[in-house]
């Protein structure tokens, strides 16, 4: 199938999901999806594109999920709320950003989830401005151009349109030539300088973009609920989707969405089953990153091979005994 | 005023713990260049253990022991089970610490149930100290003192030692003390163990102060972060440094700011971030 | 006006002095080779020059213009371009990605995150003919790591020349080559215009000398002889240091 033609079926699958999905309980974990894949593309902008592993991300995403929620308490309108919420996000990228980029690597790592701990000692304890452990409730959604986003599948097609947006974005973001720029920082920053790059300021903006598709998820997902709480900025958060975007495979558009897909469906199908998310994650996490380094598809493509050569091996030895 | 320096003592006995709980997170940091992120696991694990053996009658002191025994056990298995398969790819050890955290977490969880569980100082340190006219609780000044002796245990194993002069060569550069013939692996296993042992202790003698709970592994594993940020990886006089810093700010910043102690705590990190990323003692950018 | 002027030049890490007191001046258009043994800081010179080292003491001028507190990466700018010893190109990437990765950074389109990278087509062809002229032109799209030695070579020149340099420094730019892959190297040298001042590290005399018009013996981190060919070759110091021992 050629590439247009591809992306011509994924789009009508993704256009015709609340037909044959039926369930608004379906539609909306489809959402859900939309969601979280916008979310673990901007993440895998910083993690697969600029090979800085950020574990303070779901700090970004809750920013924009409490600014909204908190401004629209205040009584202010959808629009204007969503826009301050997003210039909040860019600004906190920006200090995340300017703190974080001191460190490369694990050091990288380590400041971004400090900082995301701030975030969430903030939102648990902070109790006048967020409410702490009760959250804070949104109760309306918006209706852009009259267009009324209670119901699931309105939302669905609402949260569609900004899930596409966002890919359009990642893909001319990847393929530009800032975008090669960042590849290189990726892999040979001292060779970058040496080639009259700057790398922090590349770096920067990378994550001040990576900073505002997650807030925009962080936008849709306090609409989806309707509430938002400091599970949404915890550490478990941030892990979470951390693991779609290396469940998927770094440094892809498909990657993260898989992952995503893959991570959402399996929250929901394990909390019908057992109470344990957590372990599970957890679990995932271990075995992922012993198994399968480079993500579930081509993982899983690899270990096949090998159970397959193993399989066809294994008698030819036992006959020679 | 002995409002203030009850305060202090408090802060004091606060700084202790944190320092335990980072002196060990700090080494494993500075030798094998990765933030164990299940060091909360270990502090809160230890305290599990502690607990139930308090509860089959056993001595606070020997549960401590016991405990802290049993979590070298596990950081040992974790270590060498999983995180030597992955040798050199620190990315790759950071997130099975990750996520062993979370299956850490939950299995207590399931264990041990969600509510917390308080538990009392051994008999006879429970009451309070006259002091100059001023009544310190007797408990808190003991963990101060644990503390200081475990301190110094610590300080004369790495400089008056040869395993210590092998894990400060390894801090100061792994590449060199591979060639000089050390036997990295095993320090490694070794510094791992010790670690979480002094943490897992930590956490049953801080638990007559911080009682045990799910989640006490999140709340203690930023604070390690932070001080190891402040003190810089691999320096124990960091990790004092660091823990006291924070032990006071804690103390301080809940009576003086209550809702905003956090980002108190927080704020001297960053300020190190910004003008010495290397940590107060650190000898390079982690 | 001189294109390289080095005045007092010192580093040291910890005890260990690598440059003490380089002074150094290459006339523009000059050829110049810097010999010297292993740890004479010939590349912590070159480290020096481009500024992914910091001096403790001394001046760097390039073209008459003060760079010693200059960044790195604003360097290249001034026409600055090298060469490594120890080869670092982005292995993931196609040749001409690799090179084009050079010319983009010098050009302000770097910073578009809009514009299709692969529809450039002025910075590609700039991209392909700077290929050509190390002869590479054929393995454009290959993959970096799928190409030789001698190869990646040649890559790490076409990249140094994409920049447009007035100042080249090349860090052993024969080490590793096959007597034939030498040759080739060498014409491509040969074959730099002169409005490029070329510094040039190298251990092979025999390749090197031709090329050099003046010659510079380093060691232990002190500039030992400078003149001409003839003069440094005979020079006594020379002999015991280089090619006596």
């Amino acid at each position: 199938m050629s590439r247009p033609a591809a992306v011509a079926a994924a789009l009508l699958v993704l256009a015709s999901v609340p037909l044959w999905v039926g369930n608004s309980y379906y539609v909306n974990i489809a959402s859900q999806i939309l969601i979280y894949a916008v979310f673990a593309l901007a993440l895998n902008v910083l993690v697969g594109y600029a090979g800085l592993v950020s574990l303070g991300h779901a700090g970004l995403f809750g920013i924009g999920s409490y600014a909204l929620a908190w401004l629209l308490a205040d009584g202010w309108g959808h629009l204007p709320a969503a826009l301050a919420a997003l210039l909040l996000i860019l600004g906190a990228s920006a200090v995340f950003a300017v703190l974080s980029l001191r460190a490369t690597g694990i050091g990288f790592l380590m400041i971004t989830l400090a900082l995301g701990q701030i975030l969430w000692g903030l939102a648990y304890r902070w109790i006048s401005l967020t409410g702490g452990d009760n959250g804070i409730n949104v109760n309306s959604r918006p209706a852009p151009f009259g267009v009324a986003l209670d119901g699931a599948t309105p939302f669905y097609y609402f949260t569609l349109i900004l899930f596409l947006a966002a890919v359009g974005s990642m893909a001319v973001f990847v393929a530009s030539p800032f975008g090669a720029s960042l590849k290189g920082t990726r892999d040979q920053p001292r060779r970058m300088t040496a080639l009259g790059y700057n790398v922090w300021l590349i770096r920067f903006l990378a994550f001040l973009f990576s900073g505002f598709w997650s807030g925009v998820a962080g936008l849709l997902f306090c609409y989806y609920n309707e509430f938002v709480s400091p599970n949404v900025l915890a550490l478990g958060s941030s892990a979470e989707v951390l693991l779609m975007v290396i469940s998927g495979g770094t440094g892809t558009l498909l990657g993260p969405i898989a992952g995503a897909a893959l991570v959402v469906i399996m929250k929901n199908v394990a909390s019908a089953y057992i109470e344990r998310w957590n372990l599970v994650l957890g679990a995932i996490f271990v075995a992922i990153v012993i198994f399968m380094p480079e993500g579930l598809v081509p993982g899983s493509v690899r270990l096949w091979r090998w159970l397959w050569t193993g399989m066809r091996r294994a008698p030819a030895r036992g006959g020679a005994r | 005023m002995s409002q203030w320096l009850l305060l202090g003592v408090n802060s004091v006995s606060l700084g202790g713990l944190l320092f335990l709980l980072s002196a060990g997170f700090s080494l494993i940091f500075g030798l094998m260049r990765i933030p164990n992120l299940t060091h909360g696991s270990f502090f809160m694990l230890g305290a599990y253990f502690g607990v139930t053996l308090l509860q089959l009658g056993w001595n606070f002191w020997l549960a401590a022991l016991v405990a802290a025994v049993g979590i070298a056990a596990v950081g040992g298995v974790i270590e060498r089970l999983l995180l030597r398969r992955l040798a050199g790819q620190e990315l790759a050890q950071v997130l099975v610490t990750l996520g062993l955290s979370f299956m850490i977490a939950d299995l207590c969880l399931m264990v041990w149930g969600g509510d917390p569980i308080p538990f009392d100082a051994p008999p006879g340190l429970r009451g309070a100290l006259p002091i100059a006219s001023i009544v310190f609780p007797t408990y808190r000044l003991v963990v101060v003192v644990i503390a200081v002796v475990i301190a110094a245990a610590l300080w004369l194993l790495l400089e008056r030692t040869r395993l210590g002069a092998m894990i400060r060569a390894g801090v100061d550069d792994e590449a060199m003390a591979r060639v000089t013939g050390i036997r990295v692996s095993r320090i490694f296993t070794i510094v791992f163990c010790l670690g979480a042992a002094v943490a897992g202790f930590a956490g049953v003698i801080g638990g007559p102060i911080l009682s045990v709970y799910p989640g006490l592994d999140g709340d203690m594993l930023p604070l390690a972060l932070i001080v190891v940020i402040l003190g810089g990886t691999g320096s124990l006089l960091g990790a004092l440094l660091g823990s006291l810093i924070i032990g006071f700010l804690y103390n301080y910043g809940q009576v003086l700011f209550p809702e905003l102690a956090y980002i108190i705590l927080f704020l001297p990190m960053l300020l190190i971030l910004l003008f010495r990323p290397q940590g107060l003692f650190g000898r390079h950018v982690p | 006006m001189s294109a390289l002027a080095i005045k007092g030049l010192g580093k040291a890490f910890g005890g260990l002095r690598v440059t003490a007191g380089v002074d150094l001046t290459v006339a523009e258009g000059e050829r110049r080779l810097i010999i010297g043994p292993n740890g004479a800081g010939k590349t912590t010179l070159f480290n020096l020059i481009t500024g992914e080292l910091r001096p403790d003491s001394g001046a760097i001028a390039l073209f008459g213009r003060d760079i010693t507190a200059l960044p790195s990466r604003l360097r290249p700018h001034l026409g600055l371009a090298r060469t490594y010893q120890i080869i670092t190109l982005f292995p993931r990437e196609s040749l001409l990605q690799n090179v084009t990765l050079s010319l983009l950074g010098r050009s302000p389109l770097r910073w578009n995150p809009f514009r299709r990278l692969d529809r450039q087509t002025a910075l590609l062809a700039a991209a392909r003919a700077a290929l050509g002229r190390v002869g590479l032109e054929a393995l454009a799209e290959r993959p970096l790591a799928q190409t030789s030695y001698g190869e990646r070579r040649r890559v790490e020149i076409a990249m140094a020349l994409a920049q447009q340099p007035r100042l080249l420094l090349l860090d052993e730019p024969f080490a590793g080559l096959s007597v034939d892959e030498r040759k080739e190297v060498h014409a491509l040298l040969r074959s730099i215009p002169r409005d490029v001042t070329v510094v040039m590290i190298e251990h092979d005399m025999d390749v090197a000398l031709e090329l050099a018009e003046r010659i510079t013996l380093m060691h232990f981190g002190e500039v030992v002889v400078e003149g001409t060919r003839a003069e440094v070759v005979a020079h006594p110091r020379t002999r015991e240091i280089y090619l006596g021992g």
